[in-house]
């Protein structure tokens, strides 16, 4: 079978959730083998063999994380050729697109980004206009090189396990790179990630400043919080935390907006969640519009109440 | 500004795209975007706003500086490059040619890096952090790969300063994780968020003085392109099929009459939500 070559990208100690959604992937189009940047810790060697990954191919050349996106796309199209992998799957965040991107021109290969879902002769499904059209795209040169949402895929470990052997790709590190010269990490939340999460909290403007009763509900359903960009301009949440056309784009299985009116820009971000709850006091507000269940209402109200409810019943 | 240094020639990407406050839609068998309610892209605005701030840091027209805006596409593409002169753009530059109708990303990238190769000495070339249509944030990547420069997107601030008597750039970018911040050299490719700046508004004045200023329209034989390496023809993806999305409906709607929360809760355990 052919290889299929997953892009990960420094998992630490564990590979990230929507890491094995792509292994899960590549071992149903094919052979998985994993282009890996970073420290391969002894867990995460073992988490690749409980995926059928038996080879691990990593950079000749330390660094490349200092590079922005040129020195990792270098990389995995040189990966790509040492495989002759049939396919290349990454993720679906800003700069793994932007890798699968120049990985594209490197290979004369396509791109397809936002995949929700990806056949056996690699046709992609994806949405386009924040939702309006579901499109079926295929790759026409090259290596299909695709980049597949979070939660598009039910993680399945391979049914037989492998002990991956590990493989140094030599990289010619691109002269023309901007070097990232400071970077300070945020300290982790313990909520899951908005692109992974199946339950979606957002404030807007209407929280006044207060969160809390967002981060609750949140909290109770295992769920992550987000914001419009109202209430991230104000300061009240950082930007990371906002969804709609500018920040993140999520399909959880449940969205709660909580405050918000709705408009265009935040729709494009959340109208694919199966589930849309509303709260909001203005009966008008345009996000009525798509909500499965709106109550007229105030939040600071409504949403405690909900939480009190779920705590109760949950015992 | 210091003797040494050159000034700054910087090109902004602006795209025709369709207005996202209308339905927007696939047509014909090639499912391409159809065009008709088009607007230059909101988020192109940034760029444009944000190449402006850096001349003007750095003694604006007066000392040489320009911003060239650049756009690809069919006779209505040039209203993008025009508004972006009545927003403070020097000149234009529309490639058209009927062969790059259907382009994707990489033929995208390939004529407007022609373009740039074209114009020669761009110090920046600046977009927005996506098109508002494709929303693939593909081309300012692939830019850098083609023109082979380093690439700073996404930045949400900007600085151009001195090096020893060359322009250097400094940029801060946000992620989930961390914020960080990243330098290069000019020549660079450059893509900026929303949170960059606010878009400054055409005045009158503005809107007066565009009308005097020069947009240059290219094929695609004057950048040296063969119709093969873009258009339908030339992209490496295509679509196979396209159905438009059942739009939503609206659900049930409840005020609250002190129970609403509880109420909630009910309906989410219907839905098995809990
Ligand atoms: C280029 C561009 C990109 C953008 N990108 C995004 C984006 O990615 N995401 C995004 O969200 N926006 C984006 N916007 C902004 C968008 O247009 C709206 O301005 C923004 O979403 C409004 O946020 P809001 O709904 O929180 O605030 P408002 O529009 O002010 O709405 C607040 C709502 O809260 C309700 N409310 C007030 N108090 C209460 C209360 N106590 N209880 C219940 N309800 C209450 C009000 O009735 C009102 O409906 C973008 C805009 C531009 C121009």
């Amino acid at each position: 079978m052919a290889t299929v070559l997953v892009y990960i990208d420094n998992p630490g100690d564990s590979l990230h959730k929507t890491d094995r959604e792509l292994l899960t992937l590549a071992r149903i189009l094919g052979t998985p083998a994993a282009a890996f940047i970073g420290e391969l810790s002894p867990a995460v060697a073992e988490e690749l063999g409980t995926f059928g990954v038996s080879s691990v191919y990593q950079p000749s050349t330390p660094g490349l994380d200092e590079l922005l996106v040129a020195g990792k796309a270098a990389f995995l199209s040189a990966a790509a050729s040492a495989t002759q992998a049939a396919a290349i799957l990454l993720g679906n965040t800003f700069e793994a697109k932007e890798i699968a991107a120049r990985t594209g021109i490197r290979l004369a290969s396509g791109v397809i980004t936002d995949a929700v879902a990806v056949s056996e002769d690699f046709q992609v499904t994806k949405s386009v206009f924040a939702g309006s059209y579901t499109v079926q795209a295929t790759v026409t040169s090259g290596t299909p090189i695709v980049t597949v949402k979070a939660n598009s895929v039910e993680v399945q470990p391979a049914p037989e396990g492998c002990v991956p052997e590990t493989h140094t790709v030599d990289v010619d590190v691109p002269a023309a790179a901007a070097r990232i010269t400071s970077r300070i990490e945020k300290a982790a939340s313990g909520r899951p990630t908005l692109d992974e999460a199946q339950v979606v909290v957002a404030g807007g403007r209407g929280v006044d400043g207060n969160f809390g009763p967002i981060e609750d509900l949140a909290d109770v359903l295992g769920g992550a919080v987000g914001a419009s960009r109202a209430a991230t301009d104000a300061g009240w949440i950082e930007h990371a935390a906002q969804v709609g056309q500018t920040g993140k784009t999520v399909s959880p299985r449940l969205y709660i907006s909580a405050g918000i009116s709705g408009a265009i820009q935040q729709k494009s971000g959340m109208q694919t969640a199966k589930v849309i709850v509303a709260v909001n006091k203005d009966a008008d507000a345009p996000v009525f519009e798509i909500a499965d269940f709106g109550i007229v209402g105030d939040l600071s109200t409504v949403l405690p109440q909900a939480t009190e409810e779920i705590r109760k019943r949950k015992g | 500004m210091d003797e040494t240094k050159s000034a700054l020639k910087i090109a902004v990407l602006v795209k025709h795209v369709p207005d996202t406050q209308f339905d927007r839609h696939l047509q014909g068998s090639d499912h391409s975007t159809d065009r008709s309610e088009s607007i230059l892209s909101e988020l192109d605005e940034y760029a444009l706003e944000a190449a402006l701030q850096v001349i003007e840091a750095h003694g604006g027209e007066a000392a040489g500086h320009r911003v060239t805006a650049i756009t690809m596409g069919p006779a209505a593409a040039v209203n993008a490059v025009k508004k972006a002169l009545q927003i403070g753009a020097h000149d234009g530059v529309h490639l058209t040619d009927d062969a790059l109708a259907g382009s994707d990303a990489s033929g995208t990238s390939r004529a407007l890096a022609a373009v740039v190769r074209h114009l020669g000495d761009v110090d920046i070339v600046l977009t927005g952090m996506a098109s508002t249509d494709g929303e693939t944030s593909l081309v300012p990547a692939q830019l850098a790969e083609l023109l082979e420069l380093p690439q700073v997107t996404f930045a949400s601030s900007l600085e151009i300063g001195d090096d020893d008597g060359a322009w250097r750039l400094s940029a801060r970018r946000e992620s989930d994780n961390y914020a960080e911040t990243v330098e290069c050299s000019l020549p660079a490719v450059v893509s900026v968020t929303d949170q960059i700046n606010e878009p400054r508004y055409p005045n009158f004045k503005a809107i007066m003085a565009a009308k005097k200023k020069s947009v240059c329209t290219l094929s695609l034989a004057d950048i040296g392109l063969d119709a093969s390496q873009v258009g339908l023809e030339g992209s490496w993806t295509r679509v196979e099929d396209a159905q438009p999305r059942p739009p939503r409906t609206q659900g049930t709607i409840i005020t609250d009459e002190g129970d609403a929360g509880l109420r909630l809760v009910d309906f989410l355990a219907e839905q098995k939500l809990l």
